[in-house]
């Protein structure tokens, strides 16, 4: 199977779903001539053209309503936030706009589309640049929400996305953007709302998405390798529809739980999630349910010390250690 | 500095004129009454939900639509197959404008399952997409990027058709409505924003909320633009009619102000008692009722008579009294319809490819 990146995967999700479906069409800030902030985009305007690749003015209210409105009439806009981040100043289209209007119109009209782009931590660009609204967004009824860690999961994650009738909310990672991964050649999807076992274990979860999935996976193989603790690692992928099953089928198998997101620890998805494990699995439990977030403050900017606020490697050891002790 | 209108050729200025513009001009007698009689059936359907808000039958908020009528009929009577309408939460005349019942309005006031949203939206929240009525929008402005999308739609699948994005004039000050006239003009998009000026944005005169004309401001987004008066039917279809045919055949925007007046207070929470006086109001209604001028100029043209004029005011308040009785007697929608109509897939489960969890109680 060919290693692409994750950037790649993204990209080749949106090229084939252009060529599937006409009325996608991919917006957003420096999308098509600067080829993407990120060079997500990279090509797709050469192969697509203008109609279908199109840069917006730097205008997130304007364009992300622009495209809601142009759901309700069929087309299925991709919009790429540069940083998810800059959801705050659309904040009205998406969770008031985007969200809503299949409710409040009693079922009559869908809003198919989707709005993608990273949201992470740990690249220094300071608290206005490194939200993770995953918790946020899925604590509005009418959106789904989808954090993909691999490459494989960002290709076939993004294009079920893009098929989707409902709201998507697409959540990337710039420090994914780079890594590699085995995505095959032939089409495939990964439904929305399906979580993978990115590593088997019998003596500890860790229930995890996005880059955090990375972390615990090196946080695994120091624990089976310096403390022979076999860990279990349960990417969700997909926080709105979750997959809870079969994060219930691992506490049940390992009865200890760590969770471990980029998220500040205040009603976060780790939060929603201990409330559900201790209600649904309380009796499978052999210790409190842990948890490794954010360390609760504005991302700081000293690069160093950013590393620590996040969770990383070292963390997700320490937490993993304590969740087991 | 131009301060002149950009869209009206100057022979159209006066009133007077725009009855013989060809598109009223063309209008058969029947359809002259049709345009009057949406008027006053608007007019009795916002009186009736009135009393049913005072005798505790709807709650929240109720935005009336008294004194605006021919602003709602006479832009919506101009709606081709691939035009659309959305507009703010003062959005029960446009409703009855593009042709919904008045029945499934007036249950979906009570909260009731016959409403056109299944009692889920409310007052501000009316929708019909069969109609190409989009809504119906809660927050001021909010809606003025989507309408913009809709034009881009029209545009992107080379319909001819054109989008009219409806706002009061408190919607001028937020970003959101600056952010959607840049897009329009930068893209050539088919919508005309309507401004619907009341004169007060709540209870905040225009003169103590906006800069300068407020039309005007398309002109730094190199955009058309006019200014209408609205308690005049015929001049609201002349002028809105060249701007919707130049946005159709031309893919071009606009903004027109519509000058206007609403005769109640900003919702019925209004006590209307502190920023304007009753003087005021009774002038306009007065000298520049919609519905008075309208009938007295086919009056005057001799198609409507007093005979007419009687049945018509009958017909409307029958019909607005037969709204709140079947929406009386219409049932609430269950508690288990809370989470019906959230997410298409949910509401679809065949069709479902999803898989987890969608709720989470």
């Amino acid at each position: 199977m060919p290693l692409i990146t994750y950037r790649e995967a993204l990209r080749h999700a949106m090229a084939e779903e252009l060529t599937r479906d006409e009325n996608v069409v991919i917006m957003g800030e420096e999308v098509a001539q600067f080829n993407g902030a990120y060079k997500v985009t990279e090509g797709l305007l050469e192969k697509f053209g203008p109609k279908r690749i199109v840069d917006t003015p730097i205008s997130e209210a304007g364009f992300i309503g622009m495209g809601v409105g142009a759901s309700m009439l069929g087309i299925r806009p991709v919009m790429e936030l540069m940083f998810w981040s800059f959801y705050s100043v659309a904040f009205d289209q998406i969770l008031n706009n985007a969200a809503n209007i299949r409710y409040m119109s009693g079922g009559l009209i869908n809003c198919p589309i989707v709005i993608r782009g990273p949201a992470n931590g740990g690249t220094n660009v300071g608290a206005t640049h490194s939200h993770t609204p995953e918790n946020v967004l899925a604590n509005h009824p009418g959106v789904k929400v989808v954090v993909p860690s691999t490459p494989y999961d960002a290709k076939g994650l993004l294009k079920s996305a893009i098929r989707d009738n409902d709201p998507v909310m697409f959540l990337e990672n710039t420090i994914l953007y780079g890594e590699k991964g085995e995505v095959p050649e032939e089409e495939y999807l990964v439904p929305l709302g399906k979580a993978d076992v990115k590593r088997e274990g019998t003596d500890l979860s860790i229930i995890t998405y996005g880059r955090s999935v990375l972390h615990s996976l090196k946080a695994a193989e120091i624990l089976e390798k310096e403390h022979d603790v076999s860990v279990e690692i349960v990417d969700l992928r997909s926080i709105r529809p979750l997959d809870f099953d079969t994060v219930l089928a691992s506490v049940k198998k390992t009865h200890r739980v760590l969770i471990v997101e980029e998220q500040k620890p205040f009603a976060s998805v780790g939060a929603q999630l201990s409330d559900m494990i201790q209600r649904e699995a309380f009796d499978e439990l052999d210790g409190p349910i842990h948890r490794l977030s954010t360390v609760d403050a504005p991302a700081i900017y000293s690069p160093p010390v950013e590393i620590e606020q996040l969770p990383n490697p070292q963390r997700v050891l320490k937490a993993a250690l304590e969740a087991l002790a | 500095m131009s301060t002149k209108p950009t869209a009206t050729p100057d022979k159209k200025d006066a009133s007077g004129s725009s009855r013989n513009a060809p598109i009223n001009a063309s209008l058969s007698a029947e359809a002259r009454i049709e345009l009057y009689r949406k008027m006053v059936r608007i007019r009795r359907f916002e009186e009736r939900s009135l009393r049913a808000y005072q005798s505790k039958k709807i709650g929240g908020f109720l935005h009336l639509y008294i004194g605006q009528e021919a602003v709602a009929v006479g832009c919506c009577s101009l709606m081709g197959e691939n035009d659309h309408v959305i507009t703010a939460y003062r959005d029960h005349g446009h409703a009855i404008a593009v042709g919904m019942d008045t029945k499934p309005l007036m249950a979906e006031l009570y909260g009731k399952v016959t409403g056109c949203s299944k009692g889920k939206g409310g007052s501000m929240h009316y929708f019909d997409p069969s109609r190409n009525y989009w809504g119906g929008h809660g927050i001021v402005g909010g809606q003025i990027p989507l309408g913009t999308g809709l034009a881009y739609a029209l545009k992107y699948k080379g319909l001819k058709g054109a989008a009219m994005a409806f706002m009061g004039d408190g919607a001028v000050n937020q970003g959101a409505v600056h952010e959607a006239y840049n897009l329009a003009a930068l893209w050539n998009l088919p919508v005309i924003f309507v401004i619907e000026n009341n004169g007060y944005s709540m209870g905040t005169s225009q003169a103590r909320s906006s800069a300068g004309e407020l039309a005007r401001r398309a002109d730094a987004y190199d955009m058309a633009w006019d200014i209408i008066n609205g308690h005049d039917l015929y001049e609201v279809r002349d002028k809105m009619d060249t701007l919707l045919t130049r946005a159709r055949e031309k893919s071009l925007p606009a903004v027109v102000e519509i000058k206007t007046y609403r005769y109640r207070g900003h919702s019925v929470a209004d006590p209307d008692k502190t920023y304007r006086n009753k003087a005021e109001i009774e002038e306009y209604q007065r000298t520049k009722d919609p519905i008075t001028l309208f009938q007295e100029t086919l009056l005057g043209e001799g198609v409507l008579t007093q005979e007419i004029i009687e049945k018509i005011d009958t017909e409307a308040r029958a019909e607005a009294e037969q709204a709140a009785e079947f929406a009386e007697a219409s049932p609430f929608p269950t508690v288990e319809d809370i989470q019906k109509d959230v997410y298409w897939e949910a509401d679809n489960p065949s069709e479902r490819k999803s898989q987890g969890r969608l709720f989470f109680n």
